[in-house]
């Protein structure tokens, strides 16, 4: 029996994590998706790569450092974008090369770790331990009351910069807040899907969704309905077929989101 | 009362243009003043000064008798529609949580419902904004602009898109709000006819303020509001047509 896996500490952990990170992403990816900042995630990562290198390299705990060169790294992409007037995928395609570039050469220099890179590029949600579990709990119960507390303020900025700024709402500094969140959010969503695959978290479960809801609360909570079972089943799915999570539960999303994109074809969703 | 807009020697340089020099003008309670000028006249960056959007100008401008670069309190009276809405098409939003999203601390949730019935979109309500009309969306960031009762409502080139039908209605509820109740409008349009329809007071704006005063002033010499109204240099203008003596005198009621 499939179910019978829940009586492992570890499957409990990685279950609770998985679909703590899966709510976090939802949340915070629309608000870059509907920036046109989709692919920040990825730089973020990407870079944050680099961070994880350099931790092990100058022996600190590789998943601070790679919070502290994520934030630095979001925070630098936003002002370059403002400062420079670079468009927002150029700065993204610098930052996303820089970081694997650089996590290379440290990694190189240093003559290879024994810890396994493999785990930061495609995850590790089944070897999450019970610190990192209430690590993981924190960071998004942090940032969903942020985001819940300055909720209008953010939707306003993302909708209209203009218009915000008319209403008296700071949006410089929602923009960085917003930035900064995601940094964070990135590092901590790396444990369930790596490096490579962060983007489907924020990406594809928003996409899905806005093609289905009409009103932002309703895409919210249908992103994060998606996001959260897809999650859950594909981490079952890995360890019943033993394959790695990230590549079961982002092949799941994918479906869900064909399937979405079929069914709006066929008409079966009709526009309301 | 102050009145609600007051500029003084407004200049606004943006590197290397000069796109404002040297604007004074003032708009009283009630007025309905129509802003005319050819493209890069520089009728948003005068909004932009009026609304805190630009504050990289000298001069100043006095919103409510408030100086906004010191506080943005006033801009609680006014309410903006830009020039052009770029959101993106499929945002997830409906029409109500546009409206919300313009909403103060303190306004009522049955004001949106009013404001909607209103404006004809309460039907919409439920839409999502990108799937509506130029007219309709155009209605319904008007709707978002009134839905804390502003004194005032500054609108950039509202018509832009919008079919005659649209527009037709669209002129009725500006013309409503203002004679009905007593909302300050100062807008921008190209179309001249509507200009002279809707308007009390005409401003006409290329870099420099070239004529501020009533609206029938203005129109009493067709010929001429034509030619200021499309032409870069009205100056340069003059002298291709020989009809016209002088330039007009520039009008400065604030000064
Ligand atoms: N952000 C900017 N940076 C540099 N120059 C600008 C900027 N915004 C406006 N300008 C320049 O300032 C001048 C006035 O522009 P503005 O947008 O205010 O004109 P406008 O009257 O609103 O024109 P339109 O009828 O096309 O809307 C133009 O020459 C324009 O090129
Ligand atoms: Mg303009």
């Amino acid at each position: 029996m499939v179910f019978e896996v829940l009586a492992y500490d570890f499957m409990q952990r990685a279950l609770l994590s998985g679909a703590t990170i899966a709510v976090l992403c939802s949340v915070v990816g629309i608000f870059l998706v509907l920036r046109r900042f989709s692919l920040f995630g990825d730089a973020l990562a990407h870079s944050s790569f680099g961070g994880v290198a350099l931790g092990l390299l100058m022996g600190l705990y590789p998943l601070w450092m790679a919070y502290v060169i994520s934030i630095i790294s979001a925070v630098l992409i936003t002002r370059i974008r403002e400062k420079y007037d670079v468009s927002g995928d150029a700065a993204i395609a610098v930052l996303l090369s820089s970081g694997i570039a650089v996590g290379l050469v440290i990694i190189g220099l240093s003559g290879g770790f024994s810890v396994d890179i493999f785990s930061f590029l495609f995850g590790s949600i089944l070897l999450v331990s019970v610190d990192d579990t209430i690590l993981i709990l924190a960071m998004t119960g942090a940032i969903l009351l942020v985001i819940l507390a300055l909720f209008r303020q953010i939707l306003y900025t993302t909708f209209d910069e203009k218009q915000a700024k008319v209403s008296g709402i700071r949006v410089e500094r929602i923009t960085y807040l917003l930035v900064f969140m995601a940094g964070l959010t990135v590092v901590t969503a790396i444990q369930l899907v790596g490096v490579l695959l962060i983007s489907a978290l924020f990406v594809i479960p928003n996409v899905t969704a806005m093609m289905l809801g009409r009103g932002f609360q309703g895409t919210v909570i249908l992103s994060i309905g998606i996001s959260v079972s897809t999650v859950i089943s594909g981490i079952f799915l890995s360890y019943v077929l033993n394959i790695a999570p990230a590549g079961s539960i982002v092949v799941l999303a994918i479906c869900v989101l064909g399937a979405t994109m079929a069914a709006k074809s066929a008409g079966l969703l009709a526009r309301r | 009362m102050p009145r609600p807009i007051e500029v003084s020697n407004l200049s606004v340089g943006y590197a290397g243009v000069q796109a404002l020099e040297n604007v004074s003008f003032g708009v009283d309670q009630g007025e309905f003043l129509g802003i005319i000028g050819p493209n890069g006249a520089g009728k948003s960056t005068l909004f932009a000064c009026m609304l805190g959007l630009n504050t990289q100008y000298t001069g100043t401008v006095r919103v409510f008798g408030q100086n906004i670069h010191r506080s943005k309190g006033p801009l609680k009276k006014i309410g903006y529609v830009p020039q052009m809405m770029h959101f993106e098409r499929n945002f997830p939003v409906t029409v109500r949580e546009v409206i919300q999203l313009g909403m103060w601390h303190g306004v009522q949730e049955e004001r949106v419902d009013e404001v909607m019935r209103e404006l004809w979109i309460h039907e919409l309500a439920d839409r999502r904004i990108g799937e509506l009309s130029g007219g309709q969306q155009q209605r319904v960031f008007i709707a978002k602009a009134m839905v804390n009762d502003p004194k005032m409502l500054i609108l950039d080139e509202p018509v832009t898109g919008v079919d005659q039908a649209s527009m037709s209605l669209f002129y009725g509820i500006l013309k409503d709000l203002n004679s009905n109740h007593g909302i300050t409008i100062m807008w921008s349009s190209h179309d001249l006819d509507a200009i002279k329809m809707m308007s009390s007071h005409v401003a006409c704006l290329n870099r420099t303020l070239y004529f501020h005063g009533a609206a029938k002033e203005f129109f009493a010499d067709e010929k001429l509001a034509q030619i200021m109204c499309q032409c870069t240099d009205p100056s340069e203008c003059m002298e291709h047509n020989p009809g016209i003596a002088e330039p007009p005198p520039i009008r400065n009621e604030a000064s």
